[in-house]
């Protein structure tokens, strides 16, 4: 009863929510709204009985992403009277989007109903959903696990090379520079005459 | 099943609570506070003087890049959360997949430290 209740209030509040990020006039509330979205999917994960996806998706969506994408809406110089104007512009490529998702999701579901999935045992047995993670993660599924890792390091790479710039005039401490100073290359001797002065 | 559920009723609890209390800090102003607003009171006050112009502003890429490294790290543990929890019984094959793992995101703190990307210019 509990259960079915929580669901359904997690599950609303998410659609809504949702919904709320596409309609809202502000991306600021926008941002408000989609954090929203995300613990309520955090709670149907724990419903799900994926506790470890469920606080994973709170930790680093909520707690990076969503603040990532606050600092870009707060800060960035954005004209949003002329943003809303390309509406129209880009609908057929978000229309695109949208199809590709839903043929994924309708995927999913068919793998589901023809049974190739292999559902993790979320709630029997005494081992933690962790614990049954670890299990398959590293064994079973290790080939998807090295290709997320190199999917972090193209992140990696490209965030760098795309914002990454040398700028010229900017005075930084260089820790070898400085070290690898001799007494040849740092002083230099002078005889100076009495009364000439230097040079 | 719900002897799992019941073990998060505190949290949904501690929810229900903190929603109530939120609510309430929003109702009893709204209700008890005095309000007589004028257009004096109303208008933006920036330290004395009237407000140049918009609060957003341009602002340097480097915050953000440091951002992107943070949540790449981030990541990264949270992949090895699991592995640290299940690693006495998983074995030497599971420890090569970590360290191959392991590897290639060193490989990009290599590049990330040497292309200066995490000194502040």
């Amino acid at each position: 009863m509990l259960v079915a209740i929580s669901f359904y209030l997690l599950a609303f509040v998410a659609i809504a929510s949702a919904f709320m990020v596409v309609a809202s006039r502000n991306p600021v509330h926008s941002v408000m709204f989609l954090i929203v979205t995300f613990f309520s999917a955090a709670g149907l994960f724990i419903l799900m009985g994926a506790e470890f996806l469920a606080l994973l998706l709170v930790m680093v969506y909520v707690g990076a992403v969503a603040v990532l994408f606050l600092f870009v809406v707060m800060m960035l110089d954005v004209d949003f009277v002329e943003l809303k104007q390309g509406f129209l512009q880009y609908l057929p490529f978000g229309f695109v989007v949208a199809l590709i998702l839903l043929a994924e999701m309708i995927m999913v579901g068919a793998a589901y109903f023809t049974g190739e999935t292999k559902a993790l045992a979320t709630y029997s047995g005494e081992k933690s959903n962790l614990e049954r993670f670890g299990e398959v993660l590293y064994t079973d599924y290790a080939f998807f696990f090295e290709a997320a890792g190199l999917v972090l390091l193209v992140a990696m790479i490209g965030a760098i090379v795309l914002t990454l710039r040398e700028r010229d005039g900017v005075r930084k401490q260089d820790i070898t520079k400085q070290v690898g100073r001799t007494r040849e290359t740092a002083i230099e001797m002078v005889d100076i005459e009495s009364g000439q002065g230097v040079g | 099943m719900t002897d799992f559920l019941l073990g998060y009723l505190p949290v949904l609890i501690l929810f229900g609570i903190a929603l109530a209390l939120s609510i309430a800090f929003l109702l009893i102003p709204a209700i008890i506070a005095p309000k007589q607003p004028d257009t004096e009171k109303l208008s933006t006050y920036e330290c004395g003087f009237n407000a140049f112009d918009d609060s957003r502003m341009k602002f340097d890429v480097q915050f953000y890049l440091v951002a992107i490294l943070f949540i790449i790290f981030d990541l990264e543990v949270a992949f090895l959360f699991p592995y640290a929890v299940s690693a006495g019984h998983l074995g030497n094959y599971a420890w090569v997949v970590v360290m191959i793992f392991l590897l290639e995101l060193t490989a990009g703190l290599v590049y990330a430290w040497k292309k200066g990307a995490l000194d502040w210019h």
